[in-house]
């Protein structure tokens, strides 16, 4: 850290009206339009979207979304209170985080269990069972179905008879992939030294893992159980097909998908649906965001 | 909204959010302490099978039994009583290039090179010029919002994107309205056999794009901060410092982000679904899949479809062991 | 390390757990469950509730209702896999046909229904329609009108044009509204993964009025050809209705294609309107009271569809909600005999949108004027077809629906679009 220090003693006023602060001036200018051009460019679809929620239906195919920010201003909560006034609305949020929070949290862990193994231990076809792991992220899930369904009908998996637990064992199965594959990568990328100094001091394998792996991947299963989350939130097909959406069992996503008509009648309503199913995912996306932060790894083996 | 029978069903989720972790927790301590009674030498060869044990559990029947339940039916005709041999994957094979499957092939590798390369890009680009903001955090969740939109919203909202009026009438949609504003003609997009696949690659990208870049974050924010610092000291540009430091480092991450948007180009399915059912020649393989499933009810060649799907990820797996090794060797 | 209270504790979690979900789920208490599954959502959803109401009330039973758009494919996944609801409703016949073909169905005619009633209050053609082999395994509860030109009596009467009554009318008139300088018809086909639809309907009703039911009958059968004559004269008359270039339509190509069938009849209601007339189902007056804000019979008034052939006169295509039951239960049975009923019908008839195939239901039900006109359209049928694309196998449909938006985009590849339907036929009927 002694050459840094050195370099920060410059006197700050020589510093100030050099070529080299202007030349870093202008590229700071030019980065900050970039990135705010850009993502104003990004959230057009979306923002078209959310001023279209505030628009009556008859609105929808007389003009384009952006004619609502001038007057005479024409909006409406209908679609709000629309999606508001479904019925089960309560009973499919809640159901909606019964099916989520285990099915986030079992294969996260189980994969951060194997993920550990795969990038630390060595056993015999590591490598086989790793690649056939990436492999079978291509498998496509509609294939699953009937074999999984037919063997859950003979255990006796089913809804009626255990809930969701059927369900957060196949999203478990289907994510594993993906997670080990995430973590495995994040895990392996941890510099050796760490491992032999914690060897050195006498660590188990468990203290290995939960005091030193887990703390410095914590970006990692930020990122993991984000989109586990939000994957498994935003779910419609597995949920139908294995607990399927009578009112008791059915997630957020049949219930909203189910206030438009079998033709597509009062599709305005998902303008609003999508929003309103959009708050949990964001609100686990923010909570999270405080463990994106760099850093952690400085230090760790000196210190 | 009934909030009776909420109240009463909270203490399960409480019982379930807690009582999972410790389920688990106590399984891999449980498993440390068993492994701990065994002799020093037979520790490392059982103890990995202890921590990979449930993950290939559950991976192999949710995952590998219906491979080989798919692979064996696909050996099937349709009725699943005939042996057929291999003359359902000769089916889907044949007619090159327009028989067959070979249209779905052929937009499945468009969505392969364009799908991946651009959310690559885009997530490259966004993870490390936020890093560089002060308000890296709201444009982030704004850049990642459409990752928390479901499919079937992306679809909706991406209908009103390409939406068409006559010309001359005013313009509904937004693309075409941005067209009107450079006095160009409305054009329809998803319903143009030359444009459909771009338009639904391009809705697929721009959902796509916040995963690439919260995964790439993520491995930036591992690159040590001190090891940029001094680089910028020492006076080397953004540029050079990306190329030099940051995009070696990040490299296995790229790879990673890489594969598996590689291998979701090859299973795109939910935006083709939605928005075309693979008309105007916009057909991949996993609806070809399930329509074949579902509409003829052709097992056979449904599960030739889906065998067909998985085996065109060898070369990426092939790829990822190469990488895997050189990781290894640097080791 | 592990000590003896960690390990009960653990115990108590695992225990606590299991017992809480599974204490979570519902208990089948009373008089017993069925299960039924069917496509209706959002505010037919609610009708088809309100209908349910009065049997759960009267008879304690718990009806477990579940809809989803996929559903043929959600029946066809719990089917395979041992576990099927007691009832389903498809909107196309064809698949429940299959099911039947395969065993998989219960009979209805041999002890569930009351054939007596039964036969007395439906007419011969709705019964036979949920006959395989002779053996009844559907039956209809609602129906729907097709073929009803849609238009706007007010702008009519503005321009001096008049309904027409036979074929020949109808294209002097499409001429007229021409050269008076607006496109006459408004035709939309979007709709997803289902686009053409629309088209189709046109086609189909066309080949009716055209080439008489026993055609239209063996070619939703399968047994007549895509190109055979009468099946590409009836193309051909769709293309001259639709214009060289669809240039009769509003928007042409383009607008037909991606413009959603629900908003298919709004240039009908702009100042100065962008057509004359919209051919569709009865269920599109909805869409006009909703989107457009047109009331009816001052804005939106419909003529049938007239017969292009005067010798099949009074044809008309229609459609219907079929109901198969896939497990004999006694619930089951007490809920498809409710289902056959008229007074079960009416509930939804009255909250508008379906029409009852009941012979001796009241046509006082129905709840406005429209409503009632359509309904005597389908009661005063002399040749009443029901959909041919929801008869046909689903490979077949959606390859018909396919078709449309080939032909629409362009019209002279009819040929080799015709040679395509017909290679698809040959192995979709099997």
């Amino acid at each position: 850290m002694t050459i840094a220090s050195e370099q920060i003693a410059t006197p700050a006023a020589e510093r100030r009206f050099s070529p080299e602060w202007l030349g870093q001036g202008f590229s700071k200018v030019l980065l900050h339009v970039v990135v705010i051009g850009i993502t104003l460019i990004w959230i057009i679809p979306t923002l078209g979207l959310f001023v279209s929620s505030f628009r009556p239906l008859d609105q929808f195919t007389a003009s384009g979304w952006w004619t609502a920010l001038v007057p005479p201003f024409k909006f409406t909560l209908d679609n709000y209170t629309g999606v508001l006034d479904a019925s089960n609305l309560g009973q499919s949020f809640f159901n909606s985080f019964m099916i989520t929070i285990p099915a986030t949290v079992i294969p996260v862990t189980i994969a951060a269990f194997a993920a550990y193994a795969f990038s630390w231990m060595k056993f015999w076809g590591r490598d086989f069972f790793f690649l056939a792991l990436v492999g079978l992220l291509a498998v496509p899930l509609q294939g699953t179905f009937v074999p999984i369904l037919k063997l859950f009908v003979q255990l006796g998996l089913t809804a009626d008879k255990v809930g969701f637990v059927g369900l957060w064992l196949v999203h478990t199965g289907y994510g594993l992939p993906f997670a080990i594959y995430l973590l495995a990568n994040f895990f392996r990328a941890l510099p050796t030294d760490l491992f032999e100094s914690a060897e050195i001091d006498g660590a188990g394998t468990l203290t290995v893992f939960f005091r030193i792996v887990l703390p410095l991947s914590v970006p990692a299963i930020a990122s993991l159980v984000i989109f586990q989350f939000l994957w498994i939130w935003n779910d419609y097909l597995v949920a139908l097909i294995y607990v399927g959406s009578t009112a008791e069992v059915a997630p957020l996503t049949v219930t909203l998908a189910n206030l438009v008509g079998s033709k597509g009648q009062d599709y305005q309503l998902l303008t609003a649906a999508a929003f309103f199913s959009m708050v949990v995912p964001l609100i686990v996306f923010f909570s999270l965001q405080r463990y994106f932060v760099r850093g952690i790894l400085a230090g760790s083996v000196k210190g | 909204m009934d909030f009776s029978q909420l109240l009463a069903d909270v203490p399960t989720l409480v019982a379930v959010i807690v009582g999972v972790p410790v389920v688990l927790a106590a399984y891999i301590i449980g498993g440390e302490y068993l492994v701990r009674l065994l002799p020093d030498k037979a520790r490392p060869s059982v103890r990995p099978w202890i921590w990979v044990g449930p993950a290939l559990a559950f991976v192999g029947v949710f995952l590998v039994y219906p491979v080989f339940g798919t692979a064996y039916r696909s050996l099937f005709d349709l009725s699943g009583d005939n042996f057929v041999g291999l003359s359902n994957y000769a089916n889907q094979l044949s007619g090159f290039p327009a028989g067959g499957a070979w249209i779905a092939i052929r937009n499945n590798l468009y969505w392969l090179a364009f799908f991946t390369i651009l959310v690559l890009l885009f997530g490259l680009l966004f993870a490390v010029l936020t890093d560089r903001v002060p308000y890296e955090s709201p444009i982030k969740s704004l850049i990642f919002m459409p990752m928390a939109i479901s499919f079937v919203a992306i679809a909706l909202i991406w209908k009103f994107m390409y939406s068409y009026q006559p010309p001359g009438e005013p313009q509904t949609g937004t693309v075409n309205a941005i067209l009107a504003v450079f006095h160009q003609d409305p054009r329809i997009w998803v319903q143009d056999p030359n444009l459909a696949n771009q338009a639904l690659i391009v809705a697929a990208v721009w959902g796509f794009v916040g995963f690439a870049m919260v995964i790439l974050s993520a491995a930036l924010k591992g690159i040590p901060g001190d090891l940029l610092e001094a680089a910028r000291v020492d006076g080397a540009g953004e540029l050079t410092i990306f190329r030099r430091i940051i995009f070696p480092l990040m490299m296995p991450t790229i790879v990673v982000v890489g594969t598996t948007l590689v291998i979701f180009a090859l299973k795109a399915f939910d935006i083709v679904y939605v928005m075309t059912n693979g008309n105007y020649d916009t057909d991949v393989l996993a609806n070809r899949m399930y329509k074949l499933l579902n509409a003829a009810q052709d097992y056979g060649n449904a599960s030739a479809v889906a065998i067909i799907l998985v085996a065109a990820v060898i070369p990426v797996l092939i790829f990822n062991l190469r990488q895997f090794r050189a990781v290894e060797a640097r080791r | 390390m592990i000590g003896r209270k960690f390990a009960s504790l653990v115990g108590l979690a695992m225990a606590a757990v299991l017992v809480l979900v599974g204490c979570g789920t519902s208990s089948t208490a009373g008089k017993g469950t069925v299960h039924i599954l069917a496509v209706w959502s959002g505010a037919e959803q609610d009708s088809f509730k309100a209908v349910i109401a009065p049997f759960e009330a009267s008879t304690g039973i718990k009806v477990q209702y579940e809809s989803t758009r996929d559903v043929d494919a959600l029946l066809q996944t719990r089917l395979a896999a041992g576990n099927p609801p007691e009832i389903a409703s498809l909107p196309s016949p064809s698949t429940l046909t299959k099911l039947a073909g395969q065993g998989k169905l219960v009979q209805l005619d041999n002890g569930i229904l009351d054939m007596t009633t039964f036969n007395a209050q439906y007419a011969p053609g709705w019964i036979d329609l949920g006959k395989v082999n002779g053996k009844l395994y559907e039956i209809f509860a609602w129906a729907a009108v097709k073929g009803l030109v849609w238009y706007n009596p007010t702008k009519f009467t503005a321009k001096g044009y008049q309904v027409p009554t036979n074929w020949q009318d109808l294209m002097t008139l499409s001429s007229t509204i021409k050269s008076g300088g607006t496109t006459p018809w408004c035709i939309a086909v979007e709709n997803g993964a289902a686009s053409g639809w629309a088209g189709s309907d046109w086609v189909k009703e066309i080949v009716l009025s055209q080439a008489g039911p026993d055609v239209y009958n063996s070619w939703w059968q399968g047994k007549t050809k895509w190109t055979d004559p009468a099946i590409k004269a009836a193309w051909q008359t769709w293309g001259t209705v639709l214009g060289p270039n669809n240039s009769n339509v509003y928007g042409g190509k383009n607008y037909i294609l991606s413009t959603s069938f629900a908003n298919g009849g709004d240039p009908m209601f702009k100042n100065p309107p962008k057509c004359y007339m919209h051919n569709q189902a009865s269920f599109i007056t909805d869409n006009f009271v909703k989107q457009d804000k047109a009331v009816p019979g001052t804005d939106f008034k419909f003529f049938p569809l007239p017969d292009v052939n005067a010798q099949y006169a009074g044809a008309h295509v229609g459609a219907g909600d079929a109901f198969s039951m896939l497990k004999d239960t006694p619930q089951a049975r007490q809920l498809i005999k409710y289902l056959t009923t008229p007074d079960a019908q009416a509930i939804w008839v009255k909250r508008g949108g379906k029409l009852s195939p009941n012979k001796t239901f009241d046509l006082a039900n129905y709840p406005d004027d429209i409503t009632k006109q359509v309904a005597q359209v389908m009661t005063g049928a002399k040749i009443f077809a029901f959909d041919a694309g929801d008869l046909m196998p689903t490979t077949m449909r959606d390859a018909y629906w396919a078709a449309v938006l080939s032909f629409v985009a362009d019209q002279s590849k009819l040929d080799s679009i015709l040679a395509h339907l017909d290679s698809v036929q040959a192995t979709a009927y099997k």
